[in-house]
Protein backbone atom coordinates (compact mmCIF):
# COMPACT_ATOMS: atom_id res chain seq x y z
CA UNK A 1 0.00 0.00 0.00
CA UNK A 2 2.38 2.59 1.31
CA UNK A 3 4.77 1.51 -1.90
CA UNK A 4 2.18 2.35 -3.95
CA UNK A 5 1.64 6.05 -2.83
CA UNK A 6 5.45 6.56 -2.92
CA UNK A 7 4.83 5.32 -6.60
CA UNK A 8 1.82 7.58 -7.10
CA UNK A 9 3.63 10.37 -5.81
CA UNK A 10 6.66 10.24 -7.74
CA UNK A 11 4.91 9.52 -10.95
CA UNK A 12 2.67 12.90 -10.36
CA UNK A 13 5.65 14.58 -8.87
CA UNK A 14 7.27 14.24 -12.02
CA UNK A 15 4.54 15.03 -14.48
CA UNK A 16 4.03 18.15 -12.36
CA UNK A 17 7.46 19.43 -13.09
CA UNK A 18 7.17 18.29 -16.72
CA UNK A 19 4.09 20.87 -16.92
CA UNK A 20 5.83 23.51 -15.04
CA UNK A 21 9.14 22.92 -17.71
CA UNK A 22 6.64 22.97 -20.65
CA UNK A 23 4.90 25.97 -19.96
CA UNK A 24 8.23 27.82 -19.06
CA UNK A 25 9.37 26.63 -22.71
CA UNK A 26 6.42 29.22 -24.27
CA UNK A 27 7.68 31.75 -21.80
CA UNK A 28 9.31 34.92 -23.25
CA UNK A 29 12.89 35.06 -22.31
CA UNK A 30 13.05 38.87 -22.36
CA UNK A 31 11.75 39.98 -18.91
CA UNK A 32 11.28 44.07 -19.31
CA UNK A 33 9.81 46.34 -16.45
CA UNK A 34 6.12 47.30 -16.61
CA UNK A 35 6.08 50.42 -18.14
CA UNK A 36 4.49 52.50 -15.63
CA UNK A 37 7.56 51.04 -13.25
CA UNK A 38 10.15 52.73 -15.49
CA UNK A 39 11.58 55.55 -15.79
CA UNK A 40 12.68 56.99 -18.34
CA UNK A 41 14.00 60.20 -19.20
CA UNK A 42 14.25 61.88 -22.73
CA UNK A 43 16.59 64.09 -22.07
CA UNK A 44 19.92 63.17 -23.48
CA UNK A 45 21.68 64.61 -26.17
CA UNK A 46 22.73 62.76 -29.38
CA UNK A 47 24.87 63.69 -33.01
CA UNK A 48 21.96 63.59 -36.03
CA UNK A 49 22.69 61.21 -38.67
CA UNK A 50 24.19 62.61 -41.84
CA UNK A 51 25.06 66.13 -40.01
CA UNK A 52 27.16 67.29 -36.73
CA UNK A 53 24.99 69.36 -35.16
CA UNK A 54 23.41 67.56 -31.96
CA UNK A 55 20.70 67.41 -30.37
CA UNK A 56 18.08 66.94 -27.05
CA UNK A 57 16.13 64.12 -28.11
CA UNK A 58 13.13 66.38 -25.85
CA UNK A 59 13.04 68.83 -28.29
CA UNK A 60 12.35 66.40 -30.61
CA UNK A 61 9.21 65.25 -29.15
CA UNK A 62 7.72 68.91 -28.67
CA UNK A 63 4.82 69.06 -30.49
CA UNK A 64 1.22 67.91 -29.79
CA UNK A 65 0.32 64.34 -29.84
CA UNK A 66 2.60 61.04 -30.17
CA UNK A 67 5.82 60.22 -31.36
CA UNK A 68 7.15 56.85 -32.42
CA UNK A 69 11.06 56.14 -31.63
CA UNK A 70 12.75 53.41 -33.37
CA UNK A 71 15.87 51.92 -33.08
CA UNK A 72 17.44 50.35 -36.17
CA UNK A 73 20.70 49.52 -37.93
CA UNK A 74 21.32 48.93 -41.34
CA UNK A 75 23.01 45.83 -40.26
CA UNK A 76 20.25 44.40 -38.43
CA UNK A 77 18.02 41.73 -40.72
CA UNK A 78 14.65 42.25 -38.48
CA UNK A 79 15.30 45.88 -38.97
CA UNK A 80 14.75 45.31 -42.87
CA UNK A 81 11.49 43.48 -42.47
CA UNK A 82 10.12 46.09 -40.23
CA UNK A 83 11.00 49.07 -42.24
CA UNK A 84 7.92 48.30 -44.12
CA UNK A 85 5.50 49.35 -41.14
CA UNK A 86 7.17 52.35 -40.63
CA UNK A 87 6.83 53.64 -44.13
CA UNK A 88 3.22 52.67 -43.77
CA UNK A 89 2.58 54.62 -40.27
CA UNK A 90 4.12 56.81 -41.95
CA UNK A 91 1.86 57.69 -44.75
CA UNK A 92 -0.91 57.60 -41.76
CA UNK A 93 0.54 60.88 -41.16
CA UNK A 94 -0.35 61.10 -37.97
CA UNK A 95 2.76 61.32 -35.68
CA UNK A 96 6.71 62.26 -35.82
CA UNK A 97 8.81 58.95 -36.57
CA UNK A 98 12.61 59.49 -34.75
CA UNK A 99 14.75 56.94 -35.57
CA UNK A 100 17.80 55.94 -33.46
CA UNK A 101 21.26 54.41 -35.76
CA UNK A 102 22.49 52.27 -33.49
CA UNK A 103 25.74 51.36 -33.70
CA UNK A 104 26.22 51.91 -37.47
CA UNK A 105 28.09 53.10 -40.24
CA UNK A 106 26.77 56.00 -41.93
CA UNK A 107 27.72 55.23 -44.77
CA UNK A 108 25.42 52.12 -44.96
CA UNK A 109 23.12 53.91 -43.23
CA UNK A 110 22.80 55.98 -45.73
CA UNK A 111 22.49 53.14 -48.56
CA UNK A 112 20.10 51.09 -46.23
CA UNK A 113 17.35 54.11 -46.08
CA UNK A 114 18.05 55.00 -50.11
CA UNK A 115 17.33 51.52 -50.88
CA UNK A 116 14.11 51.11 -48.54
CA UNK A 117 13.23 54.36 -48.37
CA UNK A 118 13.35 57.05 -45.00
CA UNK A 119 9.97 56.90 -42.99
CA UNK A 120 11.49 59.04 -40.39
CA UNK A 121 11.12 62.84 -39.75
CA UNK A 122 14.75 62.37 -37.25
CA UNK A 123 17.58 60.35 -36.86
CA UNK A 124 19.69 60.59 -34.20
CA UNK A 125 23.37 58.46 -34.16
CA UNK A 126 24.24 56.35 -31.11
CA UNK A 127 27.50 55.15 -32.17
CA UNK A 128 27.62 53.39 -28.68
CA UNK A 129 24.66 52.35 -27.65
CA UNK A 130 24.25 54.07 -24.22
CA UNK A 131 21.13 56.37 -25.93
CA UNK A 132 19.54 53.46 -26.25
CA UNK A 133 20.81 51.90 -22.78
CA UNK A 134 19.05 55.29 -21.68
CA UNK A 135 15.79 54.75 -23.19
CA UNK A 136 15.57 51.13 -21.49
CA UNK A 137 16.37 49.27 -24.85
CA UNK A 138 17.54 45.83 -25.23
CA UNK A 139 19.16 46.23 -28.90
CA UNK A 140 17.65 46.76 -32.39
CA UNK A 141 15.32 46.87 -33.29
CA UNK A 142 12.78 47.98 -30.82
CA UNK A 143 10.43 50.78 -31.02
CA UNK A 144 8.64 52.95 -28.53
CA UNK A 145 5.45 54.81 -29.01
CA UNK A 146 5.51 58.37 -26.97
CA UNK A 147 3.24 60.71 -25.33
CA UNK A 148 4.61 64.10 -26.41
CA UNK A 149 2.84 66.02 -23.32
CA UNK A 150 3.83 63.58 -20.53
CA UNK A 151 7.09 62.43 -22.16
CA UNK A 152 5.79 58.84 -21.37
CA UNK A 153 5.87 55.61 -23.15
CA UNK A 154 2.73 54.38 -23.96
CA UNK A 155 4.10 51.32 -25.52
CA UNK A 156 7.00 49.57 -25.99
CA UNK A 157 7.81 46.61 -28.73
CA UNK A 158 10.81 44.43 -28.45
CA UNK A 159 12.00 43.06 -31.68
CA UNK A 160 10.58 43.85 -35.47
CA UNK A 161 7.10 45.62 -35.52
CA UNK A 162 5.00 42.87 -36.71
CA UNK A 163 1.10 42.34 -37.99
CA UNK A 164 -0.28 42.32 -34.58
CA UNK A 165 1.80 45.31 -33.35
CA UNK A 166 1.47 47.41 -36.52
CA UNK A 167 -2.59 46.59 -35.97
CA UNK A 168 -1.96 47.83 -32.34
CA UNK A 169 -0.35 51.05 -33.03
CA UNK A 170 -2.90 52.33 -35.30
CA UNK A 171 -5.41 51.18 -32.96
CA UNK A 172 -4.23 54.03 -30.32
CA UNK A 173 -3.32 56.02 -32.91
CA UNK A 174 -6.45 56.37 -34.44
CA UNK B 1 72.92 54.82 -27.95
CA UNK B 2 72.42 56.10 -24.08
CA UNK B 3 69.93 58.43 -24.78
CA UNK B 4 67.80 56.13 -26.87
CA UNK B 5 67.82 53.82 -24.01
CA UNK B 6 66.68 56.18 -21.73
CA UNK B 7 64.00 57.31 -24.08
CA UNK B 8 63.12 53.11 -24.40
CA UNK B 9 62.59 52.82 -20.93
CA UNK B 10 60.93 56.12 -20.00
CA UNK B 11 58.60 55.08 -23.05
CA UNK B 12 58.11 51.49 -21.65
CA UNK B 13 57.54 53.09 -17.94
CA UNK B 14 54.89 55.20 -19.80
CA UNK B 15 53.12 52.64 -21.52
CA UNK B 16 52.82 50.58 -18.15
CA UNK B 17 51.51 54.14 -16.87
CA UNK B 18 48.99 54.09 -19.28
CA UNK B 19 48.00 50.60 -18.64
CA UNK B 20 48.03 50.72 -14.87
CA UNK B 21 45.34 53.31 -14.86
CA UNK B 22 42.79 52.03 -17.31
CA UNK B 23 43.32 48.40 -15.42
CA UNK B 24 42.13 50.58 -12.36
CA UNK B 25 39.01 51.68 -14.17
CA UNK B 26 37.87 48.74 -15.85
CA UNK B 27 38.29 46.92 -12.16
CA UNK B 28 35.47 49.14 -10.93
CA UNK B 29 33.71 48.33 -14.44
CA UNK B 30 34.01 44.68 -13.76
CA UNK B 31 33.25 44.71 -10.16
CA UNK B 32 29.53 46.04 -11.24
CA UNK B 33 28.71 44.76 -14.65
CA UNK B 34 29.70 40.99 -12.71
CA UNK B 35 26.16 41.80 -10.84
CA UNK B 36 24.24 42.57 -13.40
CA UNK B 37 22.13 40.86 -15.58
CA UNK B 38 22.63 40.40 -19.41
CA UNK B 39 19.06 40.65 -20.30
CA UNK B 40 19.60 39.46 -23.25
CA UNK B 41 21.60 36.35 -22.63
CA UNK B 42 20.21 34.25 -20.57
CA UNK B 43 22.78 32.87 -17.59
CA UNK B 44 25.33 35.16 -18.29
CA UNK B 45 26.66 38.67 -16.13
CA UNK B 46 27.08 41.74 -18.26
CA UNK B 47 30.71 41.00 -17.21
CA UNK B 48 30.83 37.42 -19.03
CA UNK B 49 29.08 38.86 -22.30
CA UNK B 50 30.51 40.10 -25.64
CA UNK B 51 26.94 40.63 -26.90
CA UNK B 52 26.52 44.31 -28.20
CA UNK B 53 24.14 45.53 -25.43
CA UNK B 54 26.62 43.87 -22.39
CA UNK B 55 29.81 45.72 -24.74
CA UNK B 56 26.86 49.55 -24.55
CA UNK B 57 26.17 48.51 -21.04
CA UNK B 58 29.99 48.62 -19.51
CA UNK B 59 31.03 51.89 -21.31
CA UNK B 60 27.64 53.42 -19.69
CA UNK B 61 29.14 52.21 -16.01
CA UNK B 62 32.60 53.43 -17.04
CA UNK B 63 30.93 56.85 -17.78
CA UNK B 64 28.90 56.59 -14.66
CA UNK B 65 31.92 56.14 -12.89
CA UNK B 66 33.48 58.92 -14.61
CA UNK B 67 30.89 61.13 -14.09
CA UNK B 68 31.51 60.41 -10.08
CA UNK B 69 28.23 57.83 -9.61
CA UNK B 70 29.11 55.19 -7.13
CA UNK B 71 28.21 51.45 -7.52
CA UNK B 72 24.84 51.75 -5.24
CA UNK B 73 23.68 54.93 -7.30
CA UNK B 74 24.77 53.23 -10.55
CA UNK B 75 22.41 49.95 -9.78
CA UNK B 76 19.62 52.46 -9.05
CA UNK B 77 19.65 54.17 -12.38
CA UNK B 78 19.66 50.79 -13.91
CA UNK B 79 16.92 49.52 -12.32
CA UNK B 80 14.71 52.61 -12.95
CA UNK B 81 15.47 51.40 -16.85
CA UNK B 82 15.27 47.88 -16.46
CA UNK B 83 13.75 46.87 -13.37
CA UNK B 84 15.04 44.32 -10.50
CA UNK B 85 15.37 41.71 -13.00
CA UNK B 86 19.10 43.07 -14.09
CA UNK B 87 20.51 42.91 -10.67
CA UNK B 88 21.94 39.58 -9.35
CA UNK B 89 20.56 40.70 -6.01
CA UNK B 90 16.67 40.03 -5.44
CA UNK B 91 15.10 42.48 -2.64
CA UNK B 92 12.52 41.05 -0.77
CA UNK B 93 8.88 41.73 -1.38
CA UNK B 94 5.70 39.55 -2.40
CA UNK B 95 7.50 37.73 -5.03
CA UNK B 96 10.60 36.97 -4.02
CA UNK B 97 9.68 36.11 -0.08
CA UNK B 98 9.58 32.48 -0.99
CA UNK B 99 13.19 32.38 -2.28
CA UNK B 100 14.56 33.99 0.57
CA UNK B 101 12.41 31.81 3.07
CA UNK B 102 12.33 28.63 1.39
CA UNK B 103 16.41 27.97 2.89
CA UNK B 104 15.79 28.77 5.74
CA UNK B 105 12.70 26.59 6.29
CA UNK B 106 14.12 23.88 4.60
CA UNK B 107 17.70 24.51 7.27
CA UNK B 108 15.23 24.12 10.28
CA UNK B 109 13.47 21.34 8.73
CA UNK B 110 16.77 19.15 8.41
CA UNK B 111 17.97 20.39 11.62
CA UNK B 112 14.53 19.04 13.33
CA UNK B 113 15.57 15.37 11.32
CA UNK B 114 18.96 15.22 12.74
CA UNK B 115 17.84 16.07 15.93
CA UNK B 116 15.28 13.43 15.94
CA UNK B 117 17.59 10.93 14.29
CA UNK B 118 20.37 11.24 17.13
CA UNK B 119 18.02 11.53 19.54
CA UNK B 120 16.40 8.13 18.91
CA UNK B 121 19.74 6.54 19.35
Amino acid sequence: MSKNIKLISIVLFTLFSFFVLLKGLDKSNIYSPKIKESNIDFNFKAKYLFSEEEVFLNELLNNEGMSLINIWASWCLPCRNEHAYLLNLKSLNKLSIIGINYKDDEKNAKQFLIELGNPYTNIITDPRGINSIELGAFGVPETYLVDNKSKSIIQKFIGPLDDEAFAKLTKIIQ
Amino acid sequence: MKKIKILFKLLIIFLFLQNYSLAENSQEVDKISKNLRCLICQGQSVYDSQSDFALSMKILIQNKIDEGKNDEQIYEYLKAKYGEWIVYDPEINKNTILLWVLPLILFVFGSILIFRKVSIK
